[in-house]
């Protein structure tokens, strides 16, 4: 049983090691040790999605993620899906359909939108309601920002804007 | 909140998982999705001086056939239950509650074991496996005991577990002719006001042999045994009124107790209304 361990992980593309205590969650673990603040801690319990990252491919909590448990675990935050360019057309239409204003649940809403388009996700309001229903947005009302997931889908697709 | 401190140690096999818990004795939890533990870890309900993580040993995963079922790997998450090829067709009911629980990023970490073993009482996974008639199987350094989903969900966040045995699997008999599942919640992915997991035949155009199993409305599953027989016998009219004989939820703050008695009741017909097709309660 460890109080303090070493965790070595890649975060967008860089291997990185640290030296942890347990307690510590994924989004402290990137914004205090890493420097990476695009991911919010809103509830730390579970509830609002502002935390949404991916591990290994898929989206999770970051504060409901031990940062100890991730040993050789492939992570990828909103700064590196942004540097890619694989969020582009989303951050287009996100921008275009006014659907960030205060931004705090923006990287969260963007990670989990993008895992909606990768699963081949259509332009269809009510699944998309469906997908970013673990997301909160205390400002927008939502529609503007399942105004722009659709108009992503639907340019993906190659259908009419 | 933050989480307060805790020691924490990741075993990579069940003799592993035991040798860490007899050192650390009481204190030390499980952990496996952490999507329940560490809500309530953030909440300050609990205080555990050790985790050890069961979510990468070999043992707890994998869905394989076993007789004319399954036996399903503790540490498959909702989202595998969800779109496993196996599971769509021998356990379809477990993949009908699959996108009912909670949301996507909670749905890939949050794991079978984990949510049986946490028992709440508006849970889908319980509900289904009562309806089913599935087993757990459970390790510890005793060896390897196997419990009926009807037996092991004592009451309220409690069940038929021992402090320091570990749900390997659960296995489930040849999947019923039919089931299905129905839940009123306010939202997407939010825990059910009350709930509904039901398995039957179909003979001659009616319900046969149904098990109807509730959740959300009491503090375990609650198999609505006169309600079953009513459907079964006199159709769905019958079943909602042997309800009554059935239920005797609590309110909570999400519904009084008569609320969740009415949907209970709205559920019975919805469910039947999907099994035998629409137009089908024409009464
Ligand atoms: C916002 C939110 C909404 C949710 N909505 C729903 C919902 O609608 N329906 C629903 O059913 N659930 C819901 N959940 C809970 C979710 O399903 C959890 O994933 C699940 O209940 C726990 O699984 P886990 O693997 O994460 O377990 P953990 O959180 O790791 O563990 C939970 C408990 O089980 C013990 N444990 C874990 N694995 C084992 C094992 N193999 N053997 C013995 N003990 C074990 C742990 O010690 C702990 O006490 C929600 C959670 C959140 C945060
Ligand atoms: S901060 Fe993780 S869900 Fe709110
Ligand atoms: S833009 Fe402010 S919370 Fe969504």
């Amino acid at each position: 049983m460890k109080t303090r361990l070493d965790v070595t992980l890649t975060v967008n593309g860089e291997r990185v090691t640290r030296s942890i205590e347990p307690r510590l969650h994924l989004i402290d673990f990137l914004r205090l040790e890493l420097g990476l603040t695009g991911a919010h801690a809103g509830c730390e319990h579970g509830v609002c999605g502002a935390c949404t990252v991916r591990v290994n491919g898929e989206i999770v909590r970051g504060c409901l993620t031990l940062a100890a448990s991730l040993e050789g675990a492939r992570v990828e935050t909103i700064e590196g899906l942004s540097d890619s360019g694989e969020i582009r057309a989303l951050q287009d239409a996100f921008v275009a359909h006014n659907a960030c204003q205060c931004g705090f649940c923006t990287p969260g809403m963007l990670t989990t939108a993008a895992d909606y388009l990768a699963q081949g996700g259509a332009a269809d309001r009510a699944a998309i309601r469906e997908h970013i229903s673990g997301n909160y947005c205390r400002c927008t009302g939502y529609q503007a920002i399942v105004d722009a997931i659709e108009d992503a889908a639907r340019r993906r697709a190659g259908g009419a804007a | 909140m933050k989480w307060p401190a805790f020691a924490y140690a990741r075993a990579n096999s069940l003799e592993e998982a035991f040798a860490l818990k007899r050192a650390a004795g009481a204190d030390a939890k499980w952990i496996a999705g952490g999507q329940s533990l560490l809500v309530s870890l953030a909440y300050r309900l609990q205080a555990p001086g050790a985790l050890i993580d069961i979510s990468r040993i070999a043992a707890l995963h994998g869905v394989a056939e076993a007789g004319a079922g399954l036996r399903i790997g503790a540490a498959t998450t909702h989202a595998k239950l969800g779109a496993d090829a196996l599971i769509g067709a021998r356990a379809p009911l477990l993949a009908q509650a699959a996108p009912l629980i909670a949301h996507a990023a909670i749905r890939n970490r949050g794991t079978l074991g984990g949510n049986i073993a946490y028992a709440d009482p508006a849970s889908e996974l319980p509900a289904c496996l009562v309806a089913l008639g599935a087993t757990i199987v459970a390790a510890s350094p005793r060896g390897e005991r196997r419990i009926a989903a009807a037996d092991f969900f004592v009451g309220l966040f409690e069940t038929a577990l021992a402090e320091d045995e570990i749900i390997v699997a659960v296995e489930t008999p040849a999947p019923p002719a039919g089931s299905a599942i129905d839940e009123i919640a306010r939202r997407p992915g939010d825990y059910a006001m009350a709930g509904l997991a039901a398995a039957f035949d179909i003979e001659s155009g009616r319900l046969a042999h149904a098990r109807l199993v509730f959740f959300g409305v009491g503090g375990a599953p609650v198999h609505a045994v006169r309600a079953s027989t009513a459907l079964t016998l006199h159709g769905v009219a019958a079943a909602q009124a042997a309800l009554a004989g059935d239920l005797a939820p609590q309110g909570d703050h999400q519904a009084s107790g008569d609320m969740k008695l009415h949907l209970a009741r709205v559920l019975t017909r919805r469910v039947a209304q999907a099994a035998l097709g629409p137009g089908s309660l024409a009464a």
